[in-house]
């Protein structure tokens, strides 16, 4: 459903292609494989690195002998931390959120220490990967454990054992943003000082695992003192500069290839311990050399996301107008610091108070260490968590006023008059409606219907029991304003590059900063392309993910890549008519201004018919014969684009939640969504990244939680155990649009990686919550298994308690106490 | 590539193969389907010497009737016993299981002696098989002999087969039918996800007469311990009953008792019971209804 006119539709000219639903011109060599996978890849004389990888969460090598295993056949080499001490730097992280926070540095591969399960003890070198991971079983290492860290709430107390002996405490940093501080809202404590009503909750956000399809896989070429790194990486220039200045390559003799990459939900925005080592390796070998992890390695070692304690407290009036918010967290950074380990919980502190306008904020994070392995990116980074506390705590603030959820959420939230909006946490909202999206979603759901439903099994004492639950959130996406990055202290910009090269016979290159890792871009450029150029779709090929053929560019993440890098191909394209105009100009003897461009073609005004195409002038110049004095030789351009501000989707999310309450099972019975992304270039791409948003915000509320037990062991190191729902777990989405365009770059574009991620995962807990609050639940911790579920309902708390067996789990949400006081203690 | 090395034989007769078996020795393994073993070998928690191939074994392929019984070849397919007629005809309970078991590609790939070797207390195969009377043939050179499930199925991934013994076939009588009765049967399983390993399961087979007493009554556990279980306490608190709800709950409560489900993150051993105690209940009142509609 959308709720606008069908885009392709125009009154006079050629038909757009934005709007157009085109299927996705990579799909076919995408889903066979047929494709540059990075393990695709061979070389001539290539060898194969494994990993010893530590099995205890906190220890000192006291012994590592690698002989027996440098005997194996077909082994070339075997290092060990000792072997590249001096070399291998630290894994940077770009973030320091904080100017005192404390990082005890990232070695690659573990020296004398190990800090998390997984962690690389020791690298073979073999010719065939076989040889090499049957050579690890060779090595002989011994471990003296040290006490191992895993619950931060037990990590930040005074006399705490400690991750690393360098620092004085597990806390990294303390970061905080007051809005009373900052002038963009009045003071926190008045406001509860004031309060007629206070509600305090502790959350808890569980570890997740990214779970790419693709596992992590790099190469790296050796050419004399050049070095060419493919990766599986969503990030391949922030991977050159930093892979350059950790191994001490100078930038200019390292270049990097993401070739087709296959998922990576930020699991791939990461300079990657195993690639600086495969860099390390090639250049002390000389010599070519791959590594693929296998998937409990990727479950293991690559970074996880999420993992926060909250603590929430929310100040209202009786009548529900909110008078202040205060959010605390406790945010684990696992053993290390990655790129942006430290800032994820940080970009999700502007979120906290989501679509409503609460005068006073207040936001605290703790940045903690912990024997685990780093947090890092994972769609929605900081943004999921911030969305989950507001609108699950909206919901308690209902219960706790006895007002409709719904009517509390209109009487606080922006009204459509109002934008643009500047909120207390100091960001401008540019545009959205949530009235209306909101209305619609109730209809695509059938809101009454089921609400009548609801009321009869509760009435009849239903075994299976019905709930409802609501999320209308907002998101900041399109990363981007560099200067505003550069304030949150963000170690790079946010623009975007793009190129058009046009070819003599009037094909199209575009070269785009904003590397895909399955998104769609190439579809979705060529649309842009083939509207601003007038050129056929089919005649536009977009390159990207090679710094030696795309030098300049940021990657893809943030719900980014067509806001701040589509941006950039349309500003390129308008060099590239601008160029051409002169051109026609000169070979119709016509006076620029008597130009127009229309469907690929200029013309002088009043005479249509008669004109040149922009592809015949491709050709033209690139014979050269006859063209204007003083103007270069060619139509090609580049642009750079940085927008003012980030882009902020929204959107109305209801779930309709079935509670076995005899098996403590939950089935979504219907699920609505009506998203504003803005301008909408690819209807399908568009659903795509709905649908597999919503499969993830789903999955964090039923599914997926990666359990660590009490000596650190990933319990949950494998796909058995680590779940993730396939189609036949979910339900139907029913989704729409409303459409109210972004005013912060010329598409109009908002952004829509991220957002069913975002959205949904309170919209499910809030439902399973309303389906059972009249049994006496008032909270049920994520992931809601059915034990968990089953647990709340008959035996009461939250479920958790018993989380899992030896899990580190954090215990059960004491949500009857108050977060704050909690986390003073 | 991902396993430790091994030897690899394809014989293509049972002779062959329990050869190869007893000349192996204790580090020989059989593979069938290969959908337990292999992932065993992949994660390196099993490092045999030797793997004899059992899939170019034709003659483990049949399924045959006679005298009063089903008989069917070891490498039989999952897919391919649950679409089998005589299979829907005689044992819908075995076709109704199998539908729990994974996913469609395993389920291609899995075979039944496969799932009966490898006596996994979750699985839903061996249960059937135990409230069927159901027997194999343990096939070695030393001859071959015919085993009860019941004895076959000794504790979590452990038979009473030899480790020089093949199950060549997996045998299953026709139910022994009371004139004037009707037979109700249904497998409930609880898993977080379609096809997962389940959490728990009941399994139940009611025998009905005219009256709507019930006559005869098998109650099977899914994940109820260390091997597939059957509670003949709670089939006699069923039979001669009318299978009121009540009765049903008890009977539930009666099978579930004093099993102890191995726990593990999704489920512990409290949960589990509870919830084999609730699908054994849901498996004997759907059974029921089942009978009294004449459903089969
Ligand atoms: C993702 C996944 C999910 C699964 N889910 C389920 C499920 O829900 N329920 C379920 O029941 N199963 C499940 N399975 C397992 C599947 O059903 C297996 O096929 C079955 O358990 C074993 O059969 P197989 O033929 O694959 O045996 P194999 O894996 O080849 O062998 C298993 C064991 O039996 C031995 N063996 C095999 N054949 C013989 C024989 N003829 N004589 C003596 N020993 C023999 C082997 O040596 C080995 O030790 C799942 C498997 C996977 C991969």
């Amino acid at each position: 459903m959308t709720l606008t006119e069908d885009p392709t539709t125009t009154a006079d000219g050629p038909a757009k292609e934005v709007g157009n639903a085109r299927l996705r011109k990579e799909d076919a060599r995408l889903i066979t494989g047929k494709t540059t996978w990075t393990d695709n890849m061979v070389l001539p004389g290539m060898l194969h690195m494994a990993f010893l990888r530590s099995p205890v969460a906190h220890a000192t090598i006291s012994h590592l002998d690698v002989s027996a295993a440098k005997d194996r056949p077909n082994v070339v080499a075997v290092y060990t931390g000792q072997d590249f001490k001096d070399e291998q730097g630290t894994i940077p992280c770009a973030w320091p959120v904080t100017p005192d926070m404390v990082n005890p540095g990232h070695p690659s591969i573990a020296v004398d220490t190990v800090n998390h399960v997984g962690e690389a003890v020791a690298i073979v070198v073999a010719r065939t990967r076989t040889a090499a991971v049957d050579a690890v079983e060779a090595i002989d290492v011994d471990y003296e454990n040290l006490p191992v860290v895993l619950d931060m709430e037990e990590a930040v107390k005074d006399g705490a054992d400690l991750v690393h002996a360098s620092t004085s405490s597990n806390t990294s940093y303390h970061f905080v943003f007051d809005a009373g501080e900052a002038g963009t809202g009045s003071d926190t404590d008045a406001a509860f000082r004031d309060a007629e009503v206070t509600v305090s909750r502790r959350f808890v956000q569980q570890r997740l695992i990214p779970a790419f399809m693709e596992p992590r896989s790099a190469v790296v070429g050796v050419q004399g003192d050049n070095y060419t790194l493919w990766s599986a990486t969503q990030i391949p220039h922030i991977l050159r500069v930093m892979g350059a200045l950790t191994t001490g390559i100078p930038e200019h003799k390292l270049r990097v290839v993401a070739p087709d990459v296959g998922g990576g939900f930020g699991g791939k925005l990461q300079v990657c311990p195993e690639e600086i080592l495969a860099l390390l390796v090639a250049r002390r070998l000389g010599k070519p050399v791959k590594w693929t992890e296998t998937r409990s390695e990727s479950l293991m070692t690559a970074h996880h996301g999420r993992d926060q304690i909250q603590y929430i407290d929310v100040a209202a009036k009786k009548d529900g107008t909110v008078t202040g918010l205060r959010v605390r967290l406790l945010a684990d950074m696992g053993a290390y610091l990655r790129l942006i380990t430290p800032g994820v919980p940080a970009l999700g502190a502007f979120m906290f108070p989501g679509i409503y306008k609460f005068p006073a904020y207040r936001f605290e994070c703790d940045g903690v260490f912990t024997n685990k392995v780093p947090t890092d990116a994972y769609r929605g980074a900081g943004r999921p968590e911030a969305t989950f506390a507001i609108e699950r705590i909206m919901d308690e603030l209902a219960v706790e006023l006895d007002m409709d959820p719904m009517e509390l959420r209109r009487k606080n939230w922006i009204s459509a008059e109002e934008f643009p909006f500047t909120t207390v946490a100091g960001l401008e909202y540019d545009s959205g409606d949530y009235e209306q999206a909101t209305q619609a979603a109730l209809e695509l759901l059938g809101y009454d219907e089921l609400r009548a439903e609801q009321k009869r099994r509760r009435e009849s004492g239903d075994p299976v029991q019905l709930g409802i639950g609501i999320s209308t959130f907002t998101e900041m996406c399109g990363l981007a304003p560099s200067r505003v990055l550069g304030s949150l202290s963000f170690g790079a910009g946010g623009w975007e590059q793009a190129s058009i090269r046009m070819l003599p016979t009037g094909k199209v290159e575009v070269v785009t900063g904003s590397t895909p890792h399955g998104q769609g871009h190439e579809t979705a450029w060529s649309q842009i392309v083939a509207d601003e150029l007038g050129v056929p779709f089919e005649d536009v090929e977009v390159l990207h993910g090679d710094t030696a053929i795309s030098s300049r560019g940021l990657d893809t993440y943030g719900s980014r890549s067509l806001v701040v890098g589509g941006t950039a191909v349309v500003k390129a394209a308008e060099k590239v008519v601008a160029k051409a105009r002169k051109i026609a100009a000169h070979l119709l003897e016509a006076s620029e201004d008597d130009l127009e461009f229309s469907g690929g073609k200029f013309s002088v005004k009043g005479t249509p018919g008669a004109g040149l195409g922009i592809q015949e002038i491709a050709l033209a110049i690139f014979a050269a014969h006859d063209y204007p004095e003083g103007i270069e030789p060619s139509i090609d351009a580049e642009a750079a684009f940085d927008p003012v501000n980030f882009s902020f989707p929204h959107g109305t999310h209801l779930c309709a939640m079935e509670v076995d309450t005899e098996t403590g099972f939950v089935t979504i019975r219907k699920y609505a969504s009506v998203d504003d992304i803005g301008t909408i270039v690819n209807p399908i791409i568009v659903e795509g990244q709905m649908h597999g948003g919503l499969a993830q915000g789903i999955a964090q509320a039923l599914y997926e939680e990666a359990i660590y037990d009490a000596d650190g062991n990933l319990t949950t190191g494998t796909f058995v155990d680590y779940l993730l729902p396939s189609a036949a777990d979910l339900p139907t989405f029913h989704t729409g649009n409303t459409v109210h365009a972004a005013t912060s770059n010329p598409l109009g574009a908002k952004g829509v990686g991220e957002a069913g991620c975002i959205a949904s995962t309170p919209a499910v807990v809030n439902a399973a919550l309303d389906a059972v609050r009249h049994l006496g639940v008032t909270d049920i911790r994520m992931p809601l298994t059915p034990e968990r579920v089953w647990r709340a309902i008959h035996q009461g708390g939250d479920g958790g308690d018993r989380a899992a067996e030896g899990s580190n789990a954090y215990g059960g949400a004491r949500t009857t106490e108050s977060g704050i006081e909690e986390a003073a203690q | 590539m991902k396993p430790p090395a091994f030897e690899y034989e394809a014989p293509s007769t049972v002779e062959d193969a329990a050869r190869l078996l007893a000349d192996g020795g204790d580090d020989a393994k059989l593979l069938a389907g290969g959908q337990s073993l292999i992932p065993l070998l992949n994660l390196r928690f099993a490092a045999p010497s030797l793997l004899i191939d059992l899939n170019g074994v034709l003659e483990l392929a049949h399924i045959n009737e006679a005298a009063g019984e089903l008989r069917i070849g070891a490498l039989v397919r999952h897919s391919a016993v649950a679409g089998h007629a005589l299979v829907a005809e005689r044992h819908p309970l075995l076709a109704e299981a199998l539908g729990y078991v994974a996913h469609p590609q395993i389920r291609n790939r899995g075979t039944i002696g496969g799932t009966t070797a490898h006596s996994d207390p979750a699985a839903e195969v061996p249960v059937v098989l135990l409230m069927s009377d159901a027997r194999v043939i343990a096939h070695s050179t030393r001859g071959q002999r015919e085993i009860a499930v019941d004895d076959l199925f000794v504790s979590i991934f452990t038979t009473s087969l030899e480790p020089d013994e093949i199950i060549t076939e997996v045998i299953i009588p026709d139910r022994h039918v009371e004139p004037g009765t009707i037979t109700g049967s249904s497998f409930q399983e609880f898993a977080r996800r379609h096809g997962d390993y389940a959490i728990g399961g009941g399994a139940a087979i009611v025998e009905l007469d005219a009256e709507g007493i019930c006559r005869n009554a098998r109650v099977g556990l899914l994940g109820a311990g260390m091997r597939p279980e059957e509670s003949k306490a709670a089939a006699a608190v069923l039979e001669n009953s009318t299978l009121a709800e009540d009765t049903v709950r008890e009977a539930a409560r009666v099978a579930t008792a004093e099993i102890n489900p191995l726990g593990n993150v999704h489920g512990d051993v409290q949960y589990r019971r509870e919830v084999i105690r609730e699908m054994t209940f849901r498996a004997v009142m759907t059974a029921a209804n089942k009978a009294k509609a004449g459903t089969a």
